[in-house]
């Protein structure tokens, strides 16, 4: 191959680090109004009044929208496919307010200072309810979140909000209770993860502006293109197709982006100004007022035989969705249907649980989504299970976990909010990965722990994991491809590159099936008036989905090509021969370049614009696999943990372009440290959030990041273009799970809360002496 | 209040207000590649280089730099498009929000740095947050780069 699975540094990568204009905030016209959003001082109330008259008098202030501009109509911001698996609980803006950040009103001025100066002069009266803070304690609560009447589930999502449930699910294989009964030995545990913040580097912004066909210009750092436009159209009751939804550059997502952040609120004030607006939300408002990872309880009851037969998994899950719900019931049944499969062969399993509304900050789409929360539970509970076995962990995953050509029944029950798939493993290497994560971490001298003086004690651990490659039948990737003279091509995709390197992979399938070089495909993406539909950037579907639908239109491309190629060379189409720059007749001397071909068609003879346009939408989503090994060094004294390396397996098909694979896989490993180590999120007893910027919320410095090995297994998928599958989620599963199997490992401590912070182990490892 | 600075080896005259910052100074005379990603000098996204040295530019008045050398990304083309290319060897791209910033600093600390190891290269750099890449692939380019004496 010459264009795929071959190293390509990305399309945009140069430009950007000599600093061209790319991100949607390099696109704000000079005489933009300034957006600043006043925000809720309460986890929940009812706004009494608002008294604007100050505000409105001052000069350079446009407007000021709250409530009663606008009709009561619900919607989700979720960003997904439609009708959505989300409740419609949100308005533009609502009379109640219901986490301390919740958006009260917008002002638009002619600056910031005078925005913000508006802000400070509105004076808002408000009936503070009592807040719901621990969601434990959310179900059947006095104070119901959501009172109002208008809000609906689009389909059975198990919608209660007098109940303060957002959505609720049940499923099981066999009688889970009764195997449990049966098995010689049970574990049951509950553990808890937190409200990980995405820390994209771009903050959220939008800008907006009506063109000079009167319509409405969104430049939108989006992961959902397409979804944006549908959902300012349904929100604002404004006609569709007089909506643009541009995706510029996006600086980071990890699913942050994949809802809707201002976009509303900025196509409000344009319609209602006429003037181009702009609204760029603070690193605070990115903490505090954007999405979280859902923070779930998992309660989890894994059985076996003493031989080690897994024989049942049970798991209770709470998630907590804050004030809106967003991505409610799938993040949570990820949690069970990504997860769950890997031990394929147990007798029952039973999953089930309910998404209950908070008044915290709403949670939504973060990679890994539901998945790393769901194999943090599993994954520690197989080693403890193991532990009471005395039973090898090693061993007792490569004999229960699953193998190639292997299923699962989980896959045709449990899909993305409603029915799943079913469908074979036709490339599983989780064997391989294991095998070779164990040479790479030097396992077997160094599990599970060495003392390496009288207070570092150095330990390894693991996990294993998996993802998808898309929804099936759900998620619709397009792609066209287009000749011009010369014989270069355009390739436009509405799938949505935000930093990962989309357009770089799509535009080397195609000069793959083309036979032509990357130079030579120029892509443009994620446009909704000029590149195809997609779903957009999210649930690991790009390179599987997007990609073959890229794959499919350059298949066409070439068909149309020999076609023009026999009708210059006066022959049948299967006498031609093409190798990507010429055209040659069988037999004969008698050939044409596509260079000339292209010319021919754009001036001289059989004129015309070839152009194809293909639509995929995928028919299984086969996972992605890995195994993740950490090596720790343990400080008993302090508590701190310190990881000094992570090797990563993973087999994710034939990488398109392999760097590109590795940047996708250990970006996400270092996310999961964080997730596992350092990312703590802390309320106040009054509900704000007070680990709200990059001092108070620690992520992964470079000094933190371990030393990273990352290989993959060769592996072929037969449904991926060519032989890829998806990439991007995989990563951030195992290191939660693999570094607390570590401090296991090191001290004999299992901490079952995330993140396992230095006062946590030190608590736990003090409890444990004492208790000796 | 009048302020001269000398941008990438220009005079430039600026008349800003007393609390304006040097990052709002730069974007709105258009040097974009001066991009805002806290507002608490936390995360590098908008260093610049003054007087050789990097700066948060969101940190620093505009008023207090009367005379000074201010150096974006625009005044280091060559040397960005060369970091860029190792960079784009390693994949270490991603979404790229980050990378001028990076690029100066990297310039910057190969001014500064005779033959810098792998940790003194981390710890010079440590305030140059990135969510994207896990790090790892960024330093090894850095080193292809520092090795590149052409």
């Amino acid at each position: 191959m010459k264009s795929v699975n071959v190293i390509t540094p990305s399309v945009d990568g140069k430009g950007l680090m000599m600093g061209k204009a790319g991100y949607t905030n390099d696109y704000v016209l000079k005489n933009a109004l300034i957006i600043k959003v006043l925000r809720s001082p309460h986890p929940f109330a009812k706004i009494v009044s608002i008294d604007d008259e100050e505000a409105k008098k001052l000069t350079g202030v446009e407007c000021i929208l709250s409530h009663k501009d606008f009709d009561r109509r619900p919607f989700t911001r979720a960003g997904q496919g439609y009708p959505e698996p989300s409740p419609h609980d949100k308005f533009v803006f609502d009379e109640y307010v219901r986490y301390v950040g919740d958006e009260v009103l917008c002002v638009a001025a002619i600056d910031e200072v005078t925005a913000e100066k508006a802000l400070s002069l509105i004076k808002v009266e408000y009936e503070v309810l009592e807040p719901v803070l621990d969601f434990e304690k959310a179900m059947n609560n006095v104070s119901v979140i959501h009172p109002e009447p208008e809000i609906h589930e689009m389909f059975p999502i198990g919608f209660e909000p007098k109940k303060n449930i957002s959505a609720s699910y049940h499923m099981h294989i066999g009688n889970v209770e009764d195997t449990l009964k049966k098995c010689e030995v049970v574990i049951k545990e509950s553990f808890y993860t937190q409200a990980q913040a995405h820390s994209m580097m771009e903050p959220h912004a939008v800008n907006t502006q009506f063109d000079y066909q009167n319509r409405l210009i969104i430049y939108s750092a989006t992961q959902t293109p397409f979804h944006v436009r549908r959902i300012i159209s349904q929100a604002l009751n404004y006609p569709i197709s007089k909506i643009r939804v541009i995706k510029p550059r996006v600086g980071g997502g990890f699913g942050g982006k994949q809802a809707i952040h201002g976009e509303i609120i900025a196509s409000a004030v344009t319609i209602k100004t006429g003037k181009p607006a702009a609204l760029v939300y603070t690193r605070k408002e990115v903490f505090e007022s954007s999405y979280t990872r859902h923070p779930m309880r998992l309660d989890i009851t894994v059985g076996a035989d003493k031989d080690g037969t897994l024989k049942a998994i049970d798991c209770y899950v709470l998630s907590d969705t804050g004030a809106y719900g967003e991505h409610a019931l799938t993040v949570f049944m990820v949690a069970g249907s990504k997860v769950l499969p890997l031990y394929n062969k147990v007798d029952s399993v039973r999953f089930h649980g309910h998404v209950v509304y908070t008044n915290h900050t709403p949670a939504g789409a973060f990679r890994g989504y539901g998945a790393i929360q769901g194999n943090f539970a599993l994954e520690s509970a197989v080693d403890i299970l193991c532990n009471k076995l005395g039973m090898d962990p090693i061993l007792f995953r490569q004999k229960n976990m699953m193998k190639e050509n292997e299923t699962s029944p989980i896959f045709a029950i449990m899909g993305e909010g409603t029915e799943g798939t079913a469908m074979m493993m036709e490339t599983c290497k989780l064997d391989y990965c294991v095998k070779r994560g164990l040479e790479l971490i030097d396992w077997n001298n160094k599990y599970p722990s060495k003392k390496i003086n009288d207070h570092i004690v150095r330990s390894v651990g693991m996990a294993i994991a998996m993802q998808g490659s898309g929804i099936p039948y759900i998620d619709m990737g397009s792609a066209t491809i287009k000749l011009n003279d010369d014989g270069f091509y355009n390739l436009l995709v509405g799938a949505t590159d935000i930093g990962q390197g989309s357009d770089t992979i799509l535009a080397q399938i195609a000069a793959e099936e083309l036979m032509t070089s990357v130079d030579k495909m120029i892509p443009y993406s994620s446009d909704t008036d000029l590149t195809p539909f997609d779903t957009g950037a999210y649930a690991s579907s790009t390179t599987f989905v997007s990609g073959n639908a890229v794959l499919k239109a350059a298949k066409t491309m070439k068909n149309k090509l020999i076609e023009e190629a026999a009708n210059a060379l006066n022959c049948a189409k299967e006498e031609i021969g093409f190798d990507g720059e010429i055209f040659n007749k069988v037999n004969s001397t008698e050939s044409i370049t596509l260079k000339e071909l292209s010319n021919r068609l754009y001036y001289n003879s059989d004129q015309k614009q070839l152009m194809v346009t293909e639509s995929y939408v995928g028919h299984k989503s086969p996972p992605p696999f890995m195994a993740g090994f950490a090596e720790i060094d343990l400080d008993t004294e302090t508590g701190e943990v310190k990881v000094n390396k992570y090797c990563s397996v993973v087999d994710c098909g034939v990488t398109i372009n392999p760097k590109l694979a590795k940047g996708q896989v250990e970006g996400a490993i270092v996310q999961g440290l964080g997730m596992a180590l350092y990312e703590d999120v802390v309320y106040t007893a009054k509900g704000k959030l007070i680990t709200n910027d990059f001092m108070s919320y620690r992520i992964p410095s470079r000094m933190e990041t371990p030393e990273l090995i990352t290989e993959f297994a060769e592996s072929n998928e037969p449904s991926g273009p060519f032989g890829a599958k998806s990439v991007g989620e995989i990563g951030i599963d195992t290191p939660p799970a693999a570094i607390m199997n570590a401090i296991y490992n090191a001290c004999g401590v299992r901490i079952k809360s995330l993140p396992a912070t230095p006062e946590k182990i030190l608590m736990e490892l003090r409890r444990k002496n004492h208790e000796q | 209040m009048l302020v001269n600075l000398y941008v990438n080896n220009v005079l430039k005259k600026y008349h800003v207000q007393a609390g304006e910052f040097l990052l709002d100074t730069l974007r709105n005379d258009n040097y974009i590649s001066v991009r805002r990603g806290c507002d608490s000098t936390s995360c590098g996204v908008c260093t610049v280089l003054i007087e050789g040295k990097p700066v948060p530019s969101c940190s620093v008045l505009t008023i207090r730099l009367e005379g000074k050398h201010i150096t974006t990304v625009e005044g280091i083309q060559e040397e960005a498009e060369k970091l860029a290319h190792y960079f784009g060897l390693e994949g270490a791209d991603q979404c790229g929000f980050c990378n001028p910033s990076m690029a100066l600093t990297v310039y910057a600390m190969k001014n500064e740095l005779k033959n810098p190891t792998l940790e003194t290269i981390k710890a010079y750099l440590v305030g140059n947050l990135c969510r994207c890449t896990g790090y790892q692939a960024q330093h090894i380019a850095i080193l292809h780069y520092l090795e590149d004496r052409s």
